[in-house]
């Protein structure tokens, strides 16, 4: 795409067109490019995604067909879908499912990005590129969420952009612009289904750029060490790594087609099949799976601005984290200091979500009863989800800085090529 | 360029003069298209049109909570019980997080008197919006929201978790001893 290109139009046709819109040579290149050649399967992650983003869109556009931004119609659409249209069953399912399976596979390719420091010099801007992507991937969950308009759609819609309300002075100002009205209402669920309708499009111009901002320094590998040289250290991408990407890619729909097919709904919440209702809330709002940890870190701060910067706050490190990170080294297997604080935070991360999904005021587990009210007492969620927010930010503003400085990595072999071939590897 | 560059630091030109220009031509106008844009969004003049309702609470038992739809939010109008205004009133308002006496809670009616029985509020919890349950829920016989926990007492002021506010009155007067016109 930028720079390199192997290139070299054969016939007369291809030639023309190459010295006008060079459109073939931008499929080439994207395409057969030199690429390390130790790279392990959490490298598939990135083509799931893309394969993943074009289902969203296409059941996406489906849906569109079929379904009524109205509150009194969005409900009944959705079970008008799922009963009467031809294969609405597959294609609802494919598509509500499909965003947990996309957010599950994001979750691992972010993952994989810390622990190998894909973020560090010269990808610092791939990396926020893909923040950008995960932002907008959140509001298109989030909005994508609220049209079938059930409960939790609803409750979730409120809680959500109330969050806004929170910025001092201008904040009710903006809720109501976000509504459209004093409360969610009609006018709020026809503007998310726009906004749900551009996103994904938004994002797709965005991987666009993130496949550039690769394109440009290369990939990343297992051992963190930079290609030196072309011919020993890089395979061409195809048909090594299609290959490899299609057989991850085969293996990853067969999960997702197993919850399609057997358990559809098993990721969703009961409520939201009760039609919403402005004027109860359910006994307890539980937003989806893949934003439950930024839920815990919320209900974790006893103080309502407080706890909205705290959640946004967990995003914004994730964005400046390239100049947080102060080691040299790129990958965590050479740093075995950062690699137990990396294994702490992937916990961390799915203790928060667990949190996440349950009351604060819920016991982990229980040492006794209160002698005057009869209620258990123990150690909380609400006290469990604090130290593990407590944990995420240390993780970030005092463990990543001040490792680089003082761990000692271990010596790492001399190329990309010796690390495979296992020839004098230290 | 360059000549620009050279005479800037002597006297501005008549060419910075218009570059000057038609950058803020350009910013005002960026402006005026943008403005319709995002103010579209804002609550339409139907949506606006500040509906107000009339409710009788003469209906209302003592202890007995109803809700009702005020654009498109819940109000609360409560009746409460001896106990629950004596609670009310024996607390320090100095103390709360958002100090208000329980009358400042509370509308005169037409005869100027003060109806300590009648409790009309927003029935918006003023952390994140949810509808907190009512029926003397919580420690403080008021309301409880079931989100994120926040307690209020029997006055609908805040004492617990997260909320920074007590719940909101609406805008109503009376029109007669128990009939309220809301907004
Ligand atoms: C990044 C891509 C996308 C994500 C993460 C996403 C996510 C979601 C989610 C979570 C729902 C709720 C599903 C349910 O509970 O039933 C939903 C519904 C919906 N989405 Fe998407 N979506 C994406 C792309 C699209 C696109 C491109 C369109 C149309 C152009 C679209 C149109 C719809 C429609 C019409 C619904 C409502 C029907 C339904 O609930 O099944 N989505 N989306
Ligand atoms: S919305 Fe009531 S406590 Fe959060």
């Amino acid at each position: 795409m930028s720079g390199y290109s192997s290139y070299e139009p054969k016939s007369g046709f291809e030639k023309w067109l190459d010295s006008r819109l060079p459109i073939v040579r931008l499929g080439y290149d994207t395409f057969i490019f030199p690429t390390p050649r130790n790279l392990n399967y959490w490298w598939t992650f990135g083509g799931i995604l893309a394969v993943m983003l074009m289902s969203q869109i296409i059941t996406g556009v489906i849906l569109a067909m079929h379904y009524v931004p109205h509150v009194d119609m969005a409900y009944d659409s959705i079970q008008h879908i799922n009963r009467d249209v031809n294969f609405g069953w597959l294609l609802q399912p494919m598509h509500a499912v499909g965003a947990s399976m996309m957010f599950l596979a994001v979750y691992i390719h972010m993952f994989r990005g810390i622990y190998y420091g894909s973020y560090k010099a010269p990808r610092e801007v791939l990396w926020i590129v893909g923040m950008a992507i995960y932002l907008l991937m959140m509001a298109t969950g989030f909005m994508g969420y609220v049209l079938p308009w059930g409960q939790m759609s609803f409750w979730g819609a409120t809680v959500i952009t109330n969050l806004f309300s929170a910025i001092p002075f201008v904040g009710d100002a903006i809720t109501s612009w976000l509504w459209g009205g004093f409360a969610v209402g009609d006018p709020t669920l026809n503007r998310f289904f726009s906004l749900h309708f551009l996103l994904p499009f938004l994002i797709l111009g965005l991987v666009i750029l993130h496949v550039w901002a690769l394109h440009v320094p290369g990939n990343n590998n297992p051992t963190g060490i930079s290609v030196k040289d072309v011919e020993k250290d890089t395979l061409s991408f195809h048909p090594y790594y299609t290959v490899k990407d299609a057989f991850a890619i085969v293996v990853f729909l067969m999960v997702f087609a197993a919850f399609v097919f057997f358990m559809p709904d098993a990721l969703g919440h009961p409520d939201n099949f009760i039609r919403a209702n402005p004027l109860v809330t359910p006994a307890e709002i539980v937003p989806e799976w893949y934003y439950l940890p930024f839920y815990a870190m919320l209900r974790a701060i006893p103080d309502k601005l407080g706890g909205v910067i705290t959640m946004f706050g967990a995003i914004a490190l994730l964005f400046v984290l390239p100049w947080l990170d102060t080691s040299k080294v790129r990958s965590m297997r050479y740093r075995p200091l950062a690699k137990l604080f990396f294994l702490i935070f992937v916990l961390a991360c799915i203790g928060l979500g667990w949190c996440g999904a349950n009351s604060p005021m819920a016991m982990v587990f229980v040492t006794g009863t209160d002698a005057a009210t009869g209620e258990p007492t123990g150690f909380s969620f609400l006290w469990l989800a604090r130290i593990l927010t407590l944990y995420y930010y240390a993780f970030f503003l005092l463990i990543l800085p001040i490792l680089g400085l003082v761990e000692k990595p271990k010596p790492r072999p001399q190329s990309i090529e010796q690390s495979v071939l296992g020839k004098g590897e230290a | 360029m360059s000549s620009s560059a050279s005479t800037s630091a002597q006297e501005p030109t008549r060419r910075d003069f218009i570059y000057i220009m038609t950058g803020a031509v350009g910013a005002v106008g960026a402006g005026l298209y943008a403005w319709p844009l995002i103010d579209q969004m804002n609550p339409a003049a139907d949506t606006k049109a500040l509906s107000t309702i009339e409710v009788d609470m003469a209906g209302v038992e003592e202890g007995q909570q109803i809700i009702v739809k005020w654009q498109g939010k819940p109000v609360f109008i409560r009746h409460r019980t001896k106990k629950e205004i004596d609670e009310a009133r024996a607390v320090d308002a100095a103390s709360l997080r958002d100090p208000q006496t329980d009358d400042q809670r509370l509308v005169p009616d037409m005869n100027g008197n003060l109806q300590p029985q009648y409790l009309v509020m927003i029935g918006i919890c003023t952390h994140l919006g949810c509808v907190p349950i009512g029926d003397g829920a919580g420690d403080y016989d008021g309301w409880f929201c079931p989100c994120h926990g926040s307690q209020y007492d029997s006055s609908g002021r805040i004492r617990k978790g997260p909320a920074p506010k007590n719940l909101p009155l609406p805008p109503y007067k009376y029109l007669s001893n128990t009939l309220i016109k809301i907004g």
